[in-house]
Formats: C-alpha cells, structure tokens, sequence
C-alpha cells in the first residue's frame, strides 16, 4: 500500500506551514518521514528529505538521532501517552536536554524551570516535581512543548497538537507556538485536520488527499481562491461561527478511498461534484495555477461558473 | 414587587410550547472516600432549562463541565439527585411502571462514539430493530419494512441489514446510530457530541442530515457539544454551561453577537474561523488558570476564579440565572461588561 505518493514541498526558517487533510490522507505519514518515525514495515521507497544539505533518507543511525534530537522536534495530539507516568515532568525535561550532546547534565537540570516558564506553566518552580497525571490536559501539552524546544530546533513538528484539548485551552496553546516560532526563528510544521487553525497559524498550506498534494499555496490564496474542489468543498462543509444568515452545509459524498483500493485517474473523482470525463482515468499533475500556488486538477474551481449552484 | 415569582429558564415566558421543562436538577456522584468522609462531585449543580417543541437547543460547554450528564439524566440513562424533568406533562424522575415505558419511546438518545455504541456482535438489522422489539412495537415481516424504511431516511443502503458495525466507516456508523433513535419514531432527540468524532466533510453529511429530519419529522433536538461553531449552525438557542451550572441561554445568533456572561465571550472570542483576515485580527480572550474541580467547586459565582472581570462580590454571592431581556437569560453580576 502507498500512504503517500510523491509529495515534495520545502519550508524555511521563521516560516509556519500548515498540512491539512482528513484521517488516511498521509498527513501524519508525511511528518513521521520527514524524522524517519515510520512505523514498521513502512518505509521510504524513494525521494529524498534534505534537511539544509544533509539527506535525511541517507543518514546514518547515529546522524539521525543527533538530528531528530538536536535540530527537529515533534509534538503529538495526545501529551497523556508521550509523557512517562512515573517520572516527574521536570525531569523529563531534563532527560531531553541531556539525551543529545548539547548541554551537560548541570546545564540541563538549570534550564527546567525557565523553560517550563517559557512555556508559560505557571508556578513552575513548585510544579516541576509534579507528576504528569496532576497536570492538565494543556499544562502536559506545554510541557510536551517545552521537551521539544529545550533543545533549540530548527524544525519544529506539531501533529493535531490542540485536537485533545478544550477550545479556550487551544487559543492559549496556538498563541504559544506562534510565539515561540518567532523567539526561536524555526520552521514550523502543523498538521491538523482543522481548517481554522490554519488560518489562523499558518503562512503556506499544503492540502492533503489519499496520501497526496492536491493543493498548496499562501495561506491567504488557498482560503480565498481555492481551485481544487476538495480544498473548496472543505471549507464550505465547515460550519463558521460568524455565519450570518442559515446556509446549508456542503457536504462532500461519500469516503475518502481505501488506501489499498485507489480509484484510477484523480483520487478525488469518486466524490468530485466537478468531475470531467478525463478526472476518471488520468491523474492530473500538481500544476501551477499561479506564480505561488499550485493544484493537481484537471478542472479548477476558477473554471466552474457559479459552483454553489452545483453543489 | 408582584405577586409572580421572577421568570426562571424553565417558565421562560417567551416560550410557546416548551416539550420539556428541567426544573433544579441536581446530579451529585459518589467520588471515593475523602478524609473527612465521602466527596462528592456536583457534576449538574441546579439546572433549570426549557426546549420548545419543534426547537434545536444546543448546550455547549467544555470537557467536565457536565454536559453529558446532563443530556443522560434528562434521558433518565442515569437518575437524578434532585430535581424535575418534564417531559410533556409527565415527571420522568418519578415515573414507573408501563407509563415509563410509553414515554421512553418518545424520548431517544444518540452517542458520540459510533465504534461504542453499537453492539459489535449484532447485525445492523437487529441493531436498529431492537427497539422495535423490546417495546413490543412491530415483529417479524412488520419490523423488517420500519428497518429497511428507516435506513433509506438516514441514507443507508437498506440491503446492509445483514452486515456487522466494523463493515461501515465512521459516518455511516453514526447513521446506523440515527436509524436506531427514529425506529420509534421519537419526539425529542438528545444527540451528545453527535460529529465530533467524525472528519469535516463526513461531519457535514451528518449535521446536514440531522436538519433535514428534524423538518420531516416535526424533532425536537437537545443538541449537546463543545464545538460552538457546530451549536451555533444548528441550534436555534443555545445554552452555556460552566462547571455544573447553566450561565447563559439565548437565542444562537444573540449569544454570538452579544454575550452577557463572560464565560461566553471568552468561548466565543476562542473559536478560530477559517479566513486568515478574520484570524489576524481575532484576539482570543485568554483564561487564566484552569477550570476548577467538579469535587470542590468555587464559592458563589463558580467562574470568579478565572474570570477577567471578577469583583468581591462574585465570590460572595451567587448571581441567580435571571432574565435580562426577553427569553436571555444569564448569571453574572456584571452582564455584557466583558
């Protein structure tokens, strides 16, 4: 089975990318790559991943661990099962610095607590000897962020990383990663399947379907002038808080396909409202539309009068 | 003063034709032996609430906050501490015997979880046919037809009765969820976090499903959630909830545009909207601390210890749930001030 076929995009420092996509559309996959994390048997049949000059996919297990330390950080949707119960949170902090060679064990132990302020735990001098369980659902999440920061990355990767937590606790956790994307200048990467993070958080988007890209571009293009029908229908089956008048939801038919039962032609045809005869047996290239943003359609929404109507 | 005790939400005078009428329910459960004898979590702290027939009420409010124990209670999925649920006419806390059964068909309930709520050994047939049976409704030839009529409603395909909840996605299993809730053709739907397990574009087949039945079938919905973008869509009024209590109910398009409690705001200030002009200029209010223990709830007004606008007051004196124009109801000392 392929979960994600062909994908290449690139990110720059200071720079805050968003991959969106529904459960199965690779998204996960694509992040886990991206630190070699893929689950067994998976595995990198072919591209690279460059990180600067350095090909991820060639290094060494010693390169690689010295890079997932030292230069990348992940963050997961649930911090209950990424944090260990038994040891205490500040040492785990610790234990994250200490683990790659950038600060010695002192070092390290100093650093706790103002990073654990730097992630905004309040009292975290007192609150560095608690347990994961007397935390939070938002406090682990900012104590999962402050293990992955603790170390300086360059790349940090955020997989559904408010997805578990209360809304007003998700604002606080976004307004946090926003934060520290400009204290530390990395790249971030979000992987959400909510819309309205991205563009709240992000600069790019690279939207996700049946494990490929089917659209990317600037934040503000893909919201305002979407022209692949999966990324347009997306954002109007989401209900938005600052609706005016009652208007019926978009739906989008139907399931994404089955990873081991890929539809021929455009993956997304089976559900497409704006099918042409040439979406069900050929599968469009991801094209430029514009200077800075790019579809895999045969159609584009730009090319449908008054799709609101058809769908 | 008048004679006329002061309007609560449950005498809510700008109601026509209110179905159900929560007056002061009160769920406590047991939490274990403390020190000092048995805690007790205040999980439905003095509800007071009416849904007009034919209406969409959303309740919102975030985890722990005792929605979903409310939305149980109501259902009578667990009995009430205190208090009183009328359904119609009838008291569902103190209703037994055949009474009970007759009104229990009236009133359905659907899960969040569309993997766990159904039963894995059962066939989808007699998943959505068991209540037809249990209630002594229809058998044999009879309730094959309802099933097959109800899963064609719902939008499955009638010829799947014989096939197992692990054959369908996640989508069509909340659908096999909403065929089981009409076979009996109910009155009053509770449908708890009904989408939020679900991915967006299936979210909106299931929203937008829920509306067109609603129409058809004349239902009256307790719609219960977290997500207020989802309450706001399909609610007609919605009603805040904060720790056990109910500190707002409004219209959905006045608790939006105007929030009176500041819990209210602080929500609605939280939910982002997909436009990246709307985002860059959103300012989310931001809470301190975290939400307190249900065991141990704050004195008075339950949000004084997180809330921006909090005075000496709030902690010393409960603001009541009160009318402040018509059908707004909220329970703050300082309404509209955030």
């Amino acid at each position: 089975m392929t979960a994600v076929d062909g994908i290449d995009f690139e990110i720059d420092r200071g720079e805050i990318v968003g991959i969106v996509g529904e459960s199965g559309s690779g998204k996960t996959m694509t992040a886990l790559s991206i630190l070699r994390l893929i689950p067994e048997p998976g595995k990198i049949t072919s591209g690279r991943i460059l990180y600067g000059e350095k090909d991820v996919v060639e290094m060494t297990d010693e390169e690689i661990r010295e890079f997932r330390g030292n230069e990348v950080a992940m963050i997961f949707q649930d911090p209950m099962t990424s944090l260990n119960p038994v040891l205490r949170v500040g040492f785990q902090v610790e234990e994250a610095m200490a683990a790659h060679a950038r600060f010695t064990r002192d070092q390290a132990k100093q650093r706790v607590v103002p990073m654990l302020q730097r992630v905004r735990i309040p009292a975290a001098k007192d609150r560095v000897r608690d347990y994961p369980h007397q935390f939070s659902g938002g406090m682990r999440q900012r104590a999962m962020i402050a293990m992955g920061v603790s170390n300086e990355p360059s790349l940090l990767i955020a997989d559904e990383p408010t997805t578990a937590l209360d809304v007003t606790v998700q604002a606080s956790i976004i307004e946090l990663l926003r934060d520290l994307s400009r204290e530390l200048r990395a790249a971030v990467i979000l992987i959400t399947h909510n819309m309205a993070l991205v563009a709240s958080l992000c600069n790019r988007v690279i939207v996700m379907y049946a494990g490929r890209v089917v659209e990317e571009g600037p934040t503000r293009a893909i919201f305002k002038n979407p022209q692949h029908p999966y990324t347009w229908s997306l954002l109007r089956s989401m209900p938005r808080i600052d609706e005016t008048a009652k208007e019926r939801l978009i739906s989008i038919k139907g399931l994404p396909p089955d990873l081991g039962k890929m539809p021929p032609g455009c993956k997304f045809h089976p559900r497409c409202k704006f099918r042409i005869d040439r979406c069900f047996t050929e599968e469009p290239p991801l094209d430029e539309v514009d200077p800075m943003q790019r579809a895999r359609c045969w159609v584009l929404m730009k090319n449908v009068p008054e799709p609101e109507t058809k769908a | 003063m008048s004679a006329q005790a002061a309007p609560t939400p449950a005498t809510d005078p700008t109601l026509k034709a209110p179905l159900v009428r929560i007056e002061d329910l009160v769920k406590y459960f047991p939490a274990g032996g403390g020190l000092f004898g048995r805690t007790v979590v205040h999980a439905v702290d003095g509800v007071s609430l009416a849904i007009e027939a034919g209406e969409t009420l959303g309740l919102v409010g975030e985890s722990g906050c005792g929605k979903s124990t409310l939305g149980r209670v109501i259902v009578r999925l667990l009995p009430a501490t205190s208090g009183h649920v009328y359904f119609k006419d009838t008291d569902l806390t103190k209703v037994r015997g055949e009474k009970l059964r007759r009104t229990r068909q009236e009133i359905q309930m659907i899960f969040q979880d569309p993997y766990a709520s159904l039963n894995p050994r059962m066939t989808v047939g007699d998943i959505v046919s068991e209540p037809l049976r249990n209630f002594g409704v229809a058998r044999g030839r009879k309730a094959e037809q309802k099933v097959q009529e109800v899963m064609r409603v719902v939008g499955l395909n009638p010829n799947f009765v014989n096939r197992y909840p692990h054959e369908f996605s996640g989508g069509q299993r909340q659908r096999i969820g909403i065929a089981r809730a009409l076979v009996l053709e109910p009155t009053f739907i509770v449908a708890d976090e009904p989408v939020s397990a679900l991915d967006v574009s299936i979210q909106a087949q299931i929203v937008n499903l829920m509306e067109d039945l609603q129409a058809k079938y004349d239902l009256t919905f307790l719609f219960i959630a977290h997500d207020l973008s989802v309450v706001k869509h399909i609610s007609d009024r919605i009603a805040v909830m904060y720790l056990g209590k109910i500190v707002e109910i409004g219209t959905s398009n006045a608790i939006r545009d105007r929030p009176l409690h500041p819990y209210t705001k602080v929500l609605e200030s939280s939910v982002p909207v997909p436009d990246p002009d709307l985002e860059s200029a959103r300012k989310p209010i931001l809470l301190k601390g975290e939400i307190p223990s249900p065991v141990n709830p704050p004195s008075a007004c339950r949000f004084h210890t997180r809330c921006p606008i909090a005075q000496q007051i709030c902690s010393e004196v409960e603001p009541p749930l009160e009318m402040k124009e018509n059908g707004r109801f909220a329970a703050c000392h300082f309404p509209g001030q955030l």
